[in-house]
């Protein structure tokens, strides 16, 4: 009977950290108009959490695209429909490949630092001399990352997107020698607007709210010592990686049947 | 040049790079930058067999898409397919004889509507209904067809 | 005991404190009477929750009941704006300083300076190096928090802390793990800025012969209430067993050396349990 116990109280610490969770998710926001007064911490944290991803993101999307080509290639010429090498690409890329591995890779580079960070203040007790300075550390530390996550995710996306079309081009049309003219009309008299683009980026806007709320959370909550720190950046990585990917099914399903 | 100032032209240069990628996807990749519909008017059409055509398959007149295929599905009076066809307002001169056939784009394509013009003065408005049609090939009926014609020859 | 003292000369006026974390009672019933204008310190065994009481003291944590009024405002019955108001009439002096590692030591007193004031940025200039100067720090303005000493860190904390001439700073530990020369630095430090600026001070502490050289006022805490308080002096000479051994640092007496064990020689030469 031990187990029941033990399993009962997993579930209401569960439930205990969900709570707390929603309540930060509430107080970032309430932080807003204060933000908007201080532009200067959301450029910082734009800087930190958006451009230092895009290499990552940059080099990954290539890569990417490449492979889509390559594999995309031989598989289609088995039908003779090379030809559609490129919607294959730009699909798989826009409506899929695009919106989940940017959010891997996000919570892998950004997310993790963010937990780190906000882990090492709490730590260090600089959240709690922020307060006895009277000033709100969930409005001045917390916030602006929130809405720079948020705001740095569907970009990159979409960067990852573009880039492996290239990428796609560079290896279809470059090196194996479907039509260039091909590739990008098909594409662009299959991919909708409505349908795929638009769809990508709600999921990936999905995925930044995510994404940036689990590593905050982490980092907000974890326990205050190098070892809790060092478990709150793990957290964030797999916490957010298994919402990405259960998150991508249910939007898919919703969006794409 | 100050940190800050660093900091924002950097900013400022991801957020255009991000932004630029997006209006690519809308223009290059996507249909956006095709001729778009916005506007457009229904015309129905009958068919013995609609074959593989699909909602969203486009129309096409000499080549040159006019249109997309808006509905489809079977009247139990008539015992035939309807397709609705969305035809873009700007494609106004249509005459209301035109031959409306599903073809085929390619070995492997998908299948679309085909509209030949026909010689009338009158033109399709909203609503109307292209009369002459021809429906979608069956690759088995052809076949039978060819196979009985070469019988029929060779009974001779 | 000290003498009855009017309202006005009591800053922080602790009654009935409870504080409980999971079944521990950390706080069971406490009455303190910090008193404007000195040095109060705080001491007792580490563990016992002095840093809790500074929290509490803040309005960071709440306590499970009884009041604690600062110049007249009882802490947990203010609004959100005021209770902000009040923490910028005290100044909070942290263990490890609590810099904000991302900003130079100018900027870190200069933050609560920008925060709060509408002050033109020369004004804000002389100010903060006048702050730094109290505490010694003046050439050290365009250093980096990684870049300083443990003690050198919380001189830069304490020039923050007194940034808004607070008319109260909370020390939490302050000679923890200090060499020599700094604690000394940090002993003028306080009793001068307690004289000086006319500040209150409260240190919470377990370095005895430090808080006794600087506190005009001792409260001495265990187990969740307090045992004594008095002027260092007094109790040193005429104060309780428990206290005596605490301030003398005496190795045995109502805090025993042996932890509780059986009888020695059953314990070697007996049956083994």
């Amino acid at each position: 009977m031990e187990w029941l116990a033990a399993l009962g109280r997993a579930g209401l610490s569960f439930s205990a950290r969900l709570g707390r969770a929603n309540l930060l998710f509430v107080a970032m926001l309430r932080g807003l108009p204060a933000l908007l007064r201080r532009p200067r911490l959301l450029i910082e944290q734009m800087f930190a959490i958006g451009v230092l991803t895009v290499l990552i993101i940059a080099v990954s999307g290539i890569f990417v695209g490449m492979v889509l080509g390559l594999q995309g290639y031989h598989i289609l010429s088995r039908f003779g429909a090379e030809a559609t090498l490129g919607v294959m690409v730009a699909a798989s890329l826009v409506r899929e490949l695009g919106p989940v591995v940017t959010a891997l890779l996000f919570a892998g580079r950004a997310g993790s630092a963010m937990s780190a960070e906000i882990g090492l203040m709490k730590a260090t007790e600089q959240l709690s001399g922020l307060e006895m300075m009277a000033v709100n550390p969930e409005h001045r530390v917390l916030t602006p990352r929130l809405i720079a996550g948020i705001i740095s995710m569907p970009l990159l996306a979409a960067l990852f997107s573009m880039l492996g079309v290239y990428g796609g081009w560079f290896v279809g049309v470059g090196l194996l020698g479907v039509d260039d003219g091909t590739y990008w009309a098909q594409m662009q008299s299959q991919i909708d607007w409505n349908e795929d683009v638009v769809n990508g980026v709600v999921k990936s806007f999905v995925f930044g709210v995510v994404c940036t709320w689990i590593a905050i959370f982490q980092g907000y909550d974890c326990v205050p010592t190098s070892e809790g720190v060092s478990r709150a950046t793990t957290r964030t990585v797999v916490h957010s990686s298994l919402a990405v990917l259960g998150l991508d099914f249910v939007l898919t399903a919703l969006m794409f049947n | 040049m100050s940190k800050m100032r660093q900091l924002e032209i950097l900013v400022g240069a991801f957020m255009a790079t991000g932004f630029v990628a997006l209006f690519f996807l809308a223009m290059n990749v996507s249909n956006l930058g095709a001729v778009n519909s916005g506007d457009s008017y229904k015309v129905l059409a009958r068919f013995d067999n609609i074959g593989g055509l699909k909602v969203k398959s486009p129309v096409t007149m000499a080549g040159v898409e006019v249109g997309r295929v808006i509905d489809i599905y079977y009247d139990a009076q008539d015992f035939r397919a309807v397709a609705v066809l969305g035809i873009y307002s700007q494609f106004d001169q249509i005459p209301d004889d035109t031959f409306a056939k599903i073809l085929t784009a390619g070995l492997l394509g998908e299948q679309y509507v085909g509209l030949d013009p026909g010689g009338s003065e009158q033109v399709l408005k909203d609503g109307g209904e292209i009369v002459l049609t021809q429906s979608a090939l069956v690759l088995e009926e052809v076949i039978g067809q060819f196979i009985f014609g070469k019988a029929q020859e060779g009974a001779q | 005991m000290s003498p009855k003292r009017s309202p006005r000369d009591i800053l922080v006026r602790i009654r009935g404190l409870k504080f409980y974390r999971g079944s521990r009672a950390i706080f069971d019933g406490v009455d303190i009477d910090i008193p404007r204008g000195g040095v109060t310190a705080i001491m007792g065994p580490s563990g016992t929750g002095k840093t809790t009481l500074l929290k509490l003291i803040g309005g960071q944590l709440t306590p499970d009941s009884g009041t604690i009024e600062v110049d007249g405002l009882n802490v947990h019955a203010l609004s959100t704006r005021d209770l902000y108001r009040l923490r910028m009439r005290m100044g909070m002096l942290f263990q490890s300083g609590a810099l904000l590692t991302d900003l130079s030591v100018f900027e870190n007193v200069a933050y609560p300076l920008r925060e709060h004031t509408r002050l033109s940025a020369s004004m804000i200039r002389k100010l903060v190096l006048i702050k730094l100067e109290a505490v010694g720090l003046r050439g050290a303005h365009q250093l980096m928090p990684s870049q300083l000493s443990g003690g050198m860190a919380r001189r830069v904390a304490l020039a923050r802390a007194i940034a808004l001439d607070p008319m109260m700073i909370m020390y939490d530990e302050p000679f923890a793990g200090q060499d020599p020369i700094s604690m000394g630095v940090l002993i003028q430090l306080v009793r001068r800025l307690n004289d000086a600026a006319r500040i209150s001070s409260v240190v919470v502490s377990h370095d005895v012969a430090e808080a006794s050289q600087i506190a005009d006022l001792i409260y001495v805490i265990s187990d969740g209430r307090v045992i004594e308080s008095g002027a260092p002096q007094q109790l040193r000479e005429h104060g309780g067993e428990w206290t005596q051994q605490f301030i003398r640092g005496l190795p045995d007496g109502p805090v025993p050396f042996h932890y509780p064990a059986p009888d020695l020689a059953s314990d070697l030469f007996g049956e083994p349990a």
